[in-house]
């Protein structure tokens, strides 16, 4: 059962905390309870779907179809999260300004939001997957009772949502003056984890090169697999030994969101 | 694939970069990235290549062989045969390299090239037993 608990925690925890930011970031859009919980459940369903395909989809492109499925979602979930920052930048203040009385402006929150949604739903899709994929394998092989197998999924579905309040508790006491800019900053941080992530994917199918790799070694400071190495890299992708083409993919997201962000704000 | 990568991520960022209006240039800079890293998924999807590969075999969940030989400095093709009913996640922290392997199917992955070491993976669900070593000479 713990087992079971563990192995949900750690699948729950990266899309808990991406939940739980994207939650605070979009505070004064409307109806954003609504969206973001939309997004889980397309993206819960998703996962079942999924899971159900796993061995055919593991066939695909010579048995690089996970990689190039995991791939292609990382690669829609980092547009929308770009994207939505960059909208954000433009159109934060003007939208809390006007936000009572619900104009085009709202209307168009709505619009950002529903990138946001896309990206929940990637996010819990790909990490579900795996979850239910091993809750199929655990009920085919008849290891364990059905009711210790619930509990250990409970249990950690709640280890990975208290995760995910406690990160929007803790968002929701920045002073407003400073809140937007933590937030977007957080949200284009877990954009470049996951651009990092897509490069490492690519990496290990072979389509792309690791070039210096690793660039930098802080396993000893920061092991990866200790509980702040596992934090830090549901939060904000961290890497003990990245190689340098993670870290080209992670750094041409923030220089690119970074500049358009400032040309929206400019612009508005 | 090594050498038809870079032209090709170069021709694309360049027809498209972006060039009027923030939320173009936005989607442009992250389109420009993600649109070259498809086009080489796509380029190496269909490019077909007769190379030498490793194998690896998940029973019981314990890996067979447990200890994998590669040539220092060279790339090569991993296959993961889990014949177990459950599914296992091949995981290694040194290796940079993490792939589901669903029960009773295969997968492939590339590992390499490495310094001479030894380089530890585990299966991620069974970390208890199903534990092994890639060892490049």
């Amino acid at each position: 059962m713990l087992n079971a608990a563990l192995i949900v925690f750690r699948e729950t925890l990266e899309a808990a905390l991406i939940i739980g930011i994207v939650a605070a970031a979009t505070r004064q859009i409307p109806r954003r309870g609504l969206w973001i919980s939309l997004g889980v459940v397309l993206g819960l369903g998703g996962a079942v779907v999924i899971a159900s395909l796993a061995g055919e989809i593991g066939q695909w492109a010579n048995g690089m179809g996970h990689d190039l499925f995991n791939a292609g979602v990382l690669a829609v979930a980092v547009v929308m999260l770009a994207w939505h920052n960059i909208w954000m930048a433009g159109h934060g203040r003007q939208l809390a300004s006007d936000a009572r009385n619900l104009g085009s402006s709202a209307a168009k929150g709505e619009l950002a939001i529903s990138a946001v949604t896309v990206a929940v739903a990637l996010t819990v899709l790909r990490e579900g997957s795996e979850t239910v994929l091993f809750f199929f394998g655990i009920f085919a092989g008849a290891q364990v009772t059905v009711l210790s197998l619930a509990e250990g999924a409970a249990l950690g579905l709640l280890g990975g949502a208290i995760a995910g309040v406690l990160i929007y508790r803790g968002l929701m006491r920045i002073p407003v003056r400073h809140f937007f800019t933590v937030t977007a900053w957080l949200l284009l941080f877990v954009a470049a984890g996951m651009a990092a992530q897509l490069a490492q994917i690519l990496i290990q199918a072979d389509l792309l090169p690791p070039i210096v790799q690793p660039l930098w070694d802080t396993s000893s400071l920061v092991p990866p697999d200790s509980s702040l190495g596992t934090l830090l890299h549901a939060l904000v992708g961290y890497e003990a030994q990245p190689s340098a083409t993670q870290v080209v993919f992670a750094g041409l997201v923030i220089v690119g969101v970074f500049v358009a962000s400032r040309r929206a704000r400019r612009s508005h | 694939m090594m050498k038809s990568i870079f032209p090709t991520a170069k021709r694309n960022a360049r027809a498209e970069h972006p060039s009027k209006g923030a939320r173009a240039a936005g989607f442009g800079h992250v389109a420009m990235v993600l649109g070259a890293a498809l086009a080489c998924a796509a380029l190496g999807a269909t490019a077909g290549e007769e190379e030498p590969t490793l194998s690896l075999k998940i029973r019981n969940h314990q890996f067979y062989p447990a200890e994998l030989e590669i040539p220092a400095g060279e790339k090569r093709m991993l296959i993961i045969e889990n014949q177990d009913a459950t599914v296992e996640e091949f995981e290694s922290h040194s290796l940079h390299r993490e792939k589901i392997v669903p029960p009773l199917s295969k997968t492939n992955l590339y590992i390499g090239p490495l310094k001479p070491g030894r380089y530890e993976f585990i299966g991620e669900y069974n970390d208890a037993t199903a534990k092994g070593v890639v060892v490049a000479k």
